[in-house]
């Protein structure tokens, strides 16, 4: 299969290339412009071609939760936001703490030939907090990092036990940031907006408590550290020090915590139930500006549908989370406008940056890299409705906003796997 | 407007046919808030000795189901004992006679009069209900469309005015 | 950001959801009507034929006799008919959900959901999903709001000192978990208080409570000095001894309101408490039967508040 895409402006973050060219695709492969025939031609004058999105964080809620979303509607929601790799997190019921799991998972979302899935490991069995995993076994059945997801882990004797475990195999180790203890029973940024609708708080040190615990441990072990969801300013600042200081740490930010706050939850938006917490305006910007200048490597979705009757509850006893796969593209792009970004520049969060701490060839243009690519249309909005959504989990704040950047075709491996 | 009579004239010619009829037993209430400057001028040119009662209907209105609840409602004050009572209610301009009965509900949730008359600056005519006036300052013909107010000027005096009526 | 969810189309009020948003004029007129039907509760026949034919659902999802009581004699004075549900006992804990049981209710005719919710937000979601010409009244929500009591707290206030422009007022204890504390702090902010205080240990405080427009004190005597009015909030038991107290002893040592710590206040000032009353922990018995208190006749005006509110969105 050879595929050639004709006339768009090529954009490649890891090497710089921003040019209106053509690209070449052939055995699953980017490719030099080729001797023979494409079996097809992608006219692509006006797009932009991109390498395929990297997601680290999307929940397919299967196995356990299929009532609210499955590995068909949601890998059909991947495709259809551009992403081409995802990683999931392991709080699925079971958790994935057993290899059988995990294969199964990779098998059946292999045979659905949409996105890569790349599963992430739960950390401790049942995502406990108390006993580890067998991280190496599970490694060997594919999982490409070991994470506790949202699920706390309270215990530093733990903590400290299973970062050493996964640095003796050089295992990478995902952690959200929170603890437990200054979380328990909080379910907004404990700040003004908190107090005025009474809602119990969540204090920004509850993140900074738990990440300075994290990098201490990070340097007493060496274990290679991805922070997931950093949500606060000072959160911000730990980490800006600890790159500086050459700990080998990397984090992510969420969507919708570079474009919204605590202010958006207004009557109580159930909608802006996340995890961690919208925090104040300050902590917005703060984490948009860390997303410019490097200390925070790269965008997630944070992927989560939930279903109605999960959100139509009040705030506190609503499900946390918001559907993101399709959202990825147009908040990334609505993001590097507001900060005045190149396209590249935007482009490598969701791409090259993610590849990176994935350790994956793809996320990238060059010849010879996997042929994961999507073709987009920067300029064509598109007000978000709940039927305009693939994925089962209509659960976004965005719902009736018009949102600019829309995927045009996606390719895994060579193969179009959508097509608008 | 110089068709409307004048309300001051009425209200001496009330008080005139009124005084000989009151007896000791007499006391008067007055329907805010034309009704009510009305009872005051009464109230005073007849001495009587029961203080005045003062009412606001927007409790027991007909139309609160279409209508909500009247902006800004007055407390009702009845400072005597209403039961056996020979009691003068007084309202400015009596139309479809629908606020008199929904003073007279009010006044039997304070007791049971022995009697009750009606007295009024203007009748206008339009009656929905079987209700009449026993004491009457003028029948005054009022163009459709139009509502007939008693105002009280900065001097205290009483004047009727024709206005627009008010679109629901 | 919505529209405020409580006002209708036309700016009047539909919901009665927090004090937080209404204008001031809106206010006033709740507390104006409420003063009328304070005539009516001191007749001798106290109904009056308002809400004849409509149906007022008492849903309480937490347990509250005095507030639910209150609600029912006002709905009753009323003439509306009244049902009390104690969701607390019944179908929630069958899994039926919050918005199905509303449904239910909806479907039997009703005309006002007074609703009492252990979940701050809970009225809004209601109010969300009601009919048109159905009206929810909060009557708690988590630690939201209890804006019947912050109305009733404000007419206490008006009855005794007629003017809010140059009131001082304190409200002294477990503003944290306080929702008569927040409704009473936007009431007096929006009617124009010119000082709020909040008085307590830091545990008991929320985060930024200032921005809500008060001054914060942990020395209650200081807090007390030339008060015009002393709110005195309820603590509850099961706060002793955990992380947030050490003890009752203590607490009252320090924020129970004595007649020794009153002295501090101006010489009229008034007592107020929400109910009940955890005698020996907030407030001594000397201050809560004295001269100063005003904490019956809170109860009463709460009454006619409730009126008021109720007879106003119901013709909304």
């Amino acid at each position: 299969m050879k595929l050639h895409i004709r006339g768009g402006r090529v954009v490649d973050p890891a090497s710089g290339r921003d040019a209106v060219g053509d690209l070449y695709l052939a055995d699953g492969r980017i490719a030099e412009a080729p001797a023979g025939r494409a079996d097809r031609v992608i006219e692509a004058k006006g797009l932009v071609v991109a390498p395929g999105f990297i997601d680290l964080s999307a929940r397919l809620r299967e196995p356990g939760y299929e009532y609210k979303a499955t590995l068909e509607s949601e890998m059909d929601a991947a495709v259809a936001g551009g992403v081409t790799s995802l990683a999931c997190p392991p709080d699925t019921d079971p958790p994935l703490d057993e290899p059988g799991l995990v294969d199964m998972l990779r098998r059946r979302a292999k045979a659905l030939t949409r996105a890569r899935l790349y599963p992430v490991g739960a950390l401790t069995v049942k995502l406990k907090g108390e006993a580890l995993t067998e991280m190496a076994e599970l490694a060997e059945s594919g999982c490409v990092a070991f994470s506790q997801a949202n699920a706390p882990l309270g215990d530093t004797q733990v903590l400290w036990r299973a970062l050493q475990y996964a640095a003796t195999f050089r295992l990478p180790v995902w952690l959200r940031a929170e603890d437990l203890w200054l979380a328990k029973g909080g379910v907004a940024h404990d700040g003004e907006i908190a107090t005025r609708l009474g809602l119990p708080g969540i204090p920004a040190f509850a993140e900074t408590i738990a990440l300075g615990t994290i990098l201490e441990l990070v340097r007493a072990t060496g274990a290679r550290v991805h922070v997931c969801r950093l949500s606060s300013a000072a959160g911000v600042e730990l980490m800006r020090r600890a790159k500086q200081a050459g700990l080998p740490v990397t984090c992510d930010v969420g969507i919708h915590h570079v474009h919204l706050c605590d202010l958006d939850i207004g009557y109580f938006d159930s909608h802006c139930r996340l995890e961690p917490p919208l925090r104040s305006a300050r902590d917005r910007d703060a984490l948009a500006r860390a997303l410019v200048d490097g200390t925070a490597d790269c965008l997630c979705s944070d992927h989560t549908p939930v279903d109605e009757d999960g959100k139509n509850l009040p705030f506190a006893e609503a499900e946390p989370g918001a559907t993101g796969l399709e959202l990825l593209l147009p908040l990334a792009l609505k993001w590097g406008e507001a900060s005045g970004l190149a396209l590249a520049a935007t482009l490598a969060r969701i791409t090259s940056e993610p590849a990176r701490i994935l350790c994956v060839a793809s996320g990238r243009l060059a010849v010879g890299a996997p042929a994961d690519v999507t073709v987009f249309d920067p300029g064509a909005a598109q007000r978000l409705t709940a039927a305009s959504l693939k994925s089962q989990g209509k659960n976004t704040p965005f719902l009736g906003y018009e949102l600019a950047g829309r995927v045009r075709y996606t390719i895994v491996a060579g193969n179009v796997v959508y097509e608008a | 407007m110089s068709a409307l009579p004048d309300a001051e004239k009425l209200c001496a010619k009330l008080a005139a046919e009124l005084k000989p009829r009151v007896g000791p037993n007499a006391a008067m209430v007055g329907i805010h808030t034309g009704g009510a400057w009305l009872a005051e001028r009464l109230h005073a040119m007849l001495a009587l000795a029961a203080p005045l009662g003062f009412m606001d209907i927007a409790f027991y209105r007909d139309d609160y189901h279409a209508q909500g609840l009247k902006h800004d409602p007055k407390r009702t004050r009845i400072p005597f004992d209403i039961s056996g009572r020979e009691l003068l209610l007084v309202d400015d301009v009596l139309y479809t006679g629908r606020t008199v009965r929904a003073a007279m509900n009010e006044l039997f949730d304070y007791g049971r009069p022995a009697s009750i008359a009606l007295v009024v600056l203007a009748d206008r005519g339009g009656r929905q209900l079987p209700i009449c006036a026993q004491h009457c300052g003028a029948q005054v013909e009022v163009p459709a469309g139009m509502r007939l107010r008693l105002k009280r000027g900065v001097d205290g005096k009483l004047a009727l005015a024709l206005e627009a009526e008010r679109a629901a | 950001m919505q529209r405020n969810p409580q006002l209708n189309a036309n700016g009047e009020l539909q919901h009665l959801l927090s004090i937080e948003g209404l204008p001031r004029e809106v206010l006033t007129r709740i507390l104006d009507t409420a003063e009328s039907f304070a005539g009516v509760t001191e007749r001798e026949v106290k109904t009056v034929p308002l809400l004849r034919g409509k149906s007022v659902f008492n849903l309480f999802f937490e347990p509250s006799t005095r507030t639910r009581t209150t609600f029912e004699i006002a709905a009753k004075r009323l003439s509306a008919d009244v049902i009390n549900l104690n969701i607390a006992l019944s179908s929630q804990t069958k899994g039926e959900s919050l918005l199905d049981t509303v449904a239910n209710l909806s479907a039997m005719h009703a005309d006002i959901f007074v609703v009492r919710h252990g979940s701050s937000g809970a009225p809004y979601l209601i109010a969300r999903h009601v009919k048109p010409h159905e009206h929810v009244i909060n009557a708690g929500d988590g630690r939201h709001a209890h804006p019947t009591q912050g109305l009733l707290d404000l007419f206490t206030i008006r009855h005794y000192r007629k003017d809010f422009s140059r009131l001082t007022a304190a409200i002294v204890g477990d503003v944290l978990h306080s929702r008569v504390a927040r409704s009473l702090i936007h009431g007096l902010t929006t009617l124009g208080a010119p000082e709020v205080r909040v008085i307590g240990p830091q545990t008991l405080m929320p985060a930024g409570v200032e921005s809500l427009g008060v001054r914060v004190f942990h020395d209650m005597r200081a807090g007390l000095k030339d008060c015009d009015v002393v709110v005195m909030l309820r603590l509850q038991n099961e706060r002793m001894g955990g992380p947030l107290l050490p003890s009752a002893q203590e607490f009252f040592k320090h924020y129970g309101l004595t007649a020794e710590k009153l002295a501090l206040a101006r010489p009229d000032a008034i007592v107020m408490h929400p109910g009940p009353m955890n005698r020996g922990v907030e407030i001594d018995s000397t201050v809560a039967d004295g001269p100063h208190s005003v904490i019956l006749p809170q109860v009463t005006f709460g009454i006619a508040v409730r009126m008021a509110v109720m007879s106003m969105i119901a013709g909304n």
